[in-house]
């Protein structure tokens, strides 16, 4: 089993998860930008966080086999702080860069004036600069977040095919299915999905368009999620060409879109240093 | 050094052409072409033995010199600084390379300097031989040069790199005995440790500390003259 995770946030996650995440089968991962579970202060604090995206984790996840690519944007938490706001007249110098792969995390948080100028501005940005979009959606008052979400993104004047819309449920696929957008699963140890809806989901609606990610980040989560799905589907019937795509195959065509992917396998080398720091901290390679 | 134009394969040049010609009508589009060079131009290394880019510069550095010598043109000297301060900060270990390596050719005094010592106090030493180009060779102050010179045989920077390192160091003169007596620490501590003497350190110190006809006609080991030196 091959496995794309499409959406984890692998700043907050520990070597421990890689090494487990590479024996499950992931050899690739999106980490797209998005909060640091307390507020940001400055606009700053984000470039240090997106050349860390673009950098040191990007490296990290190779010292263990693993391609990191990343998403950039202002999330739509933060789009709410005047202090942050200036990061999207900056975005357009890292949407530039080799390794992002799409415009996110975007979307609506609590569905406010900020959020939506600043998630109209970022589709505007993901045009000029040909890249896809990965859309958040919210968790409170989920339907009809995803309803304006849809809206905007039709009057963008982006094909649907270039978006991703995230953190679907069974409340919501069915609107997003109908965009003609791409469909985004996170499956958490509690809420969002589960593994069993996932499969129930992907046996109703088939597989077209259709991602599992882990989402997984500093609360609880679990970054093997999108394996156990593969395993859910496998028992549930599903063959290996049909989880290959899920896990793989679709969000390969997805980010795909950017030009941007580097799938290569790597040659794992601990030793090696960015910027003249290696993992190891003086130990021996794993 | 074989020249940007035969580095690259006719796609590459026609990219470049293209990219140059829109940053030398608007020059503010450098923040994102900057960027994407490598992608769109090419890349790899310009010399095969030197893979990193150490003395010669990659391709992708030397066609990202030539993009930010272009947008050049179309700004005063503030701007210029703005913006190189702009484009060294939001960039990543690549791009912030090729703007090091651009200091050399533009013109904005030593108001690029900060540029060159955030680099050095970094432990990235593809940055640590960008940042002591020509530029820092003219503009940056004798201790902070000598202590670049240093990090470069701490981080194994090989001296090649550094730009007018025989004139700085003042070899074919006096030689610059600061310069010794830090060089020579360094080699006594190695010694101490049990560990091997860099080679560009033992021929650095050979060359500072050589033998010479002094002032008066005798002829003494430079190895004195640095202790003089240093009681002046």
């Amino acid at each position: 089993m091959r496995i794309f995770d499409p959406h984890i946030h692998m700043t907050s996650r520990t070597t421990d998860d890689y090494e487990a995440m590479y024996a499950a089968g992931v050899r690739a991962v999106t980490e797209p930008a998005f909060w640091l579970g307390q507020p940001r202060s400055s606009a700053a604090s984000f470039y240090d966080y997106f050349d860390g995206l673009l950098g040191w984790e990007r490296f990290r996840a190779a010292q263990f086999g693993i391609r990191h690519h990343c998403t950039i944007a202002l999330n739509p938490k933060e789009a709410n702080d005047p202090r942050c706001t200036e990061v999207l007249d900056v975005l357009p110098r890292y949407l530039a860069k080799d390794g992002v792969v799409a415009v996110g995390e975007v979307g609506f948080d609590s569905m406010t004036d900020a959020e939506e100028k600043a998630f109209v501005r970022q589709l505007e940005l993901a045009g000029e600069h040909d890249l896809p979009v990965l859309v958040h959606t919210p968790h409170r008052d989920k339907v009809e977040g995803t309803r304006r979400t849809l809206e905007l993104v039709a009057a963008s004047g982006l094909p649907p095919e270039r978006v991703l819309v995230d953190h679907l449920n069974e409340v919501t696929v069915d609107l997003v299915a109908e965009s003609g957008c791409w469909l985004g699963f996170s499956i958490y140890p509690d809420t969002k999905m589960d593994e069993q809806r996932m499969v129930r989901l992907l046996a109703d609606h088939g597989l077209d368009r259709m991602i599992v990610n882990s989402a997984a980040d500093w609360g609880r989560s679990d970054p093997l999620k999108t394996a156990k799905t593969g395993q859910a589907m496998r028992d549930a019937g599903f063959g290996e060409d049909d989880v290959d795509r899920v896990l793989w195959r679709n969000p390969v065509a997805f980010y795909g879109q950017s030009g941007r992917l580097l799938l290569d396998p790597i040659d794992v080398d601990q030793t090696e240093t960015f910027e003249g720091n290696s993992v190891l901290r003086g130990q021996r390679p794993a | 050094m074989t020249s940007l134009d035969d580095l690259l394969d006719s796609e590459g040049r026609a990219r470049l052409a293209e990219l140059t010609g829109e940053v030398t009508s608007t020059p503010a589009r450098i923040g994102v072409l900057l960027p994407a060079v490598a992608r769109a131009v090419g890349r790899g290394p310009a010399d095969p033995d030197d893979p990193d880019g150490m003395v010669t510069p990659r391709i992708e550095d030397q066609a990202r010199v030539a993009l930010l010598r272009a947008a050049a043109q179309g700004w005063n000297t503030d701007a210029l600084v703005a913006e190189i301060g702009a484009l060294y900060r939001h960039g990543d270990a690549d791009e912030k390379r090729a703007v090091l390596r651009a200091l050399d050719h533009l013109d904005v005094g030593d108001a690029a300097l900060d540029l060159v010592g955030d680099a050095l106090r970094g432990n990235d030493t593809r940055l640590i031989a960008a940042a002591l180009g020509p530029y820092a060779a003219e503009h940056l102050d004798p201790h902070s040069w000598r202590h670049g010179v240093l990090k470069c045989l701490f981080t194994g920077v090989p001296l090649a790199a550094v730009a007018g390192i025989a004139e700085r160091s003042g070899i074919a003169e006096r030689g610059d005995a600061e310069l010794a007596r830090m060089v020579d620490g360094f080699a006594a501590e190695r010694r101490a440790a049990g560990r091997d003497v860099p080679a560009d350190a033992t021929w650095l110190l050979d060359r500072l500390t050589a033998q010479r006809p002094d002032v008066d006609g005798a002829t003494v080991p430079d190895q004195q003259r640095v202790r003089y030196d240093q009681e002046d």
